[in-house]
């Protein structure tokens, strides 16, 4: 029975519960239910062992492999870091939002079929909205509408792909998708709306960091990162891939570069961690599909501790940009310990997680002989270190001091960052235990000489163009236009000009109809009205004198 | 607030200092490549110091795209709240 139970429903389950419970069965509930999830994700044995029907279909809700169990695993964990994070600060409705987003999340992973995927698919987007909601603000609930809206566009896409697909087959398991067709083109437009691909990249740094502390630390990690899965399944060597990827790993730095407020800098960063996910996919070999799952994986943990750390600040200053924030590494030692320990792993550091994941990536794109892939990772590999990896620390805890001096956020954040610091450089000095449970046998050591002393040559040299261009990089008060700009300001313009349109034409025609009324009905009124020379009244004399008239003009005829 | 009183990182002696490491840092990193021999792909990613001189001019270059994009794109943070 165990083996065969569904792992995300522990946590959509359990997440029904958690409004009835209290102190500590609230904080069980919490952290127990990440953790049981875990060993169900551990205990199903490979294979579909569940069957259901529907509409005639053969549907497989539950599917286990590697990969599922690779991106269940660091969901788990996730959840797990994410609620000791969130334990005591978030609302009840966030945390529970956030289990069923988990868990809707992990159901996905788990789905051996494309009607399955999707209603977890749809669950998510309703859960996530609802984290982003529970931050309570109105800047929250505009985000979180934008947000849904975007995502349920997606689902539709994604919706009506799957029925083309399926209705073309006959069968709708999800494997690799290789039936060429309508259906395969929109199921993957589908599954890059939640990737954050262009051009509908604008909605991620839109909504995340409008939501709470811990909110935004949630939402890193689940969507995107199922977006990484589902591509990794139904579309490995697919060539658009490469290209989508690669400008997603260019538009995050860019973005990244011009951006103010320190949570959106680490939302841009996320379209650039999966820009070289989805790349990887692109290119489609073991080691390149092994690179993007454990990059993946890795990047779950490393964003999630940027977050964190940027949370805990927020959290203790009510402050979100660089240009208020500075000088916070004398009262927040630990957090920006944690925070710099997050933004090595993310640049690719030797010792740390980023370096034995992305540079499998990296590493696919030379064995293949991509040469613009190849240049244009290596030149965002040191751009993650300029816009994350320096820019992040360096305007938060450093710079000019602001003044402020909050002392580190309260114990159950710090642990949260502990975990995840503490997963980064283990798994960096130790990759052995991530590498075996990869989806393809593993044959790549990051740890070469030539590896190390080349990639220290590339980020070090990288701080010292943000070093010596420190002055080009002070913040401003500003935002940067995206493609959000057309559903936020072009399409309300577009509609407030055509009321405004609308409205003057109407006015025109009612005014032209009246006058036009008023004209025929005065010539009407003038002929036919009381006063109308073919409707009024004529005197009884005129008449007699009209017959005797024509009574004359009778005699005068007669004698003629 | 007299000098002594500051943190010792945000002295300016110690900033000296960091840069100076900093700079040495850079240099073993470049020598460091000498002895070795890596798998060329493309020619020149073998070079020596070709991750050093790459690194640095891709950064500078990406900042100063950004700088460019930005006096098109940049708006003051309040836009969208008008």
């Amino acid at each position: 029975m165990i083996e065969s139970f569904p792992p995300g429903l522990v946590l959509i389950a359990g997440a029904a519960l958690l409004p009835l419970a209290r102190g500590r069965a609230r904080d069980l509930l919490v952290l127990g239910l990440p953790v049981l999830t875990l060993i169900l994700v551990w205990a199903i044995p490979d294979g579909a062992p569940l069957h259901a029907q529907f509409l005639g279909w053969e549907l497989s809700p539950v599917r286990a492999d590697a990969l599922s169990r690779l991106f269940g695993t660091v969901f788990s964990l996730m959840a797990f870091a994410g609620g000791l994070y969130a334990l005591r600060q978030a609302s009840t409705l966030e945390l529970t939002a956030a289990l069923a987003y988990a868990g809707s999340a992990i159901g996905a992973v788990f789905a051996g079929d494309l009607v399955t995927l999707f209603v977890f698919w749809e669950l998510m987007a309703i859960g996530s909205a609802l984290v982003i909601w529970s931050a309570g603000t109105s800047t929250a609930y505009a985000a979180g509408m934008r947000y849904l809206g975007i995502h349920l566009l997606g689902g539709v896409v994604l919706m009506i792909g799957v029925i083309a697909y399926v209705h073309a087959t006959g069968n709708p398991t999800f494997d690799e998708l290789t039936h060429d067709g309508m259906g395969r083109w929109l199921i993957l437009a589908g599954f890059l709306v939640n990737a954050g691909a262009p051009p509908l990249t604008a909605w991620l740094p839109d909504a995340y960091p409008e939501a709470s502390p811990s909110g935004t630390v949630f939402l890193s990690a689940f969507t995107t990162k199922t977006a990484v899965y589902v591509l990794l399944r139904g579309f490995p060597g697919e060539t658009v891939l490469v290209f989508v990827g690669l400008y997603m790993a260019c538009y995050g730095i860019i973005y990244a570069l011009l951006e103010n407020d320190m949570r959106r800098i680490l939302s841009y960063s996320i379209i650039n961690q999966v820009g070289f996910m989805v790349t990887g996919i692109g290119i489609g070999t073991p080691l390149a599909l092994n690179g993007a799952a454990s990059h993946a994986f890795a990047h779950i943990i490393y964003k999630a501790l940027l977050l964190m750390s940027a949370g805990s600040v927020f959290h203790q200053t009510g402050k979100r940009k660089c240009t208020d924030l500075g000088g916070l590494f004398q009262s927040m030692p630990i957090t920006t310990i944690c925070g710099t320990i997050g933004a090595l792993a993310i640049s690719a550091f030797p010792l740390t997680s980023g370096f034995v994941t992305k540079t499998m990536i990296n590493s696919a794109a030379a064995e293949q002989h991509l040469t613009i892939a190849w240049f244009i990772l290596v030149a965002a590999t040191a751009g993650v270190f300029l816009h994350a990896g320096i820019k992040f620390p360096w305007f938060v805890f450093f710079q000019k001091d602001s003044g402020l001096r909050p002392p580190d956020p309260p114990r159950n954040m710090r642990y949260a960052m502990y975990i995840f610091a503490f997963l980064c450089i283990a798994i960096g000095l130790y990759p052995a235990p991530l590498y075996a449970i990869l989806p393809f046998p593993v044959d790549y050591h990051a740890y070469t000489a030539f590896h190390v002393v080349t990639e220290l040559q590339l980020l070090l040299f990288a701080g010292l163009a943000f070093f010596l261009m420190l002055p080009w990089m002070q913040r401003t008060l500003t935002i940067t236009l995206d493609f959000d700009w057309f559903y936020r300001a072009l399409g309300p313009r577009l509609a407030y000009a055509g009321t405004r349109a609308w409205d003057g034409t109407a006015a025109f025609l009612s005014r032209g109809t009246r006058k036009a009324g008023r004209g025929a009905f005065g010539w009407i009124q003038r002929h036919h009205g009381v006063h109308g020379v073919l409707a009024r009244s004529w005197p009884t004399g005129s008449m007699v004198l009209w017959v005797g008239v024509l009574l004359a003009a009778y005699l005068v005829f007669y004698y003629v | 607030m007299n000098a002594d009183e500051r943190h010792w990182l945000v002295r300016p002696e110690n900033i000296r200092l960091l840069w100076r490491i900093f700079i040495a840092v850079l240099a073993v990193v470049v020598v460091a490549e000498l002895p070795l021999h890596g798998e060329s792909h493309f020619g020149i990613d073998d070079w020596f110091s070709f991750h050093a001189v790459y690194g640095f001019v891709t950064c500078v270059g990406m900042i100063l795209f950004a700088k460019l994009l930005g006096m098109f794109l940049k708006r003051r943070d309040t836009y969208y709240d008008d």
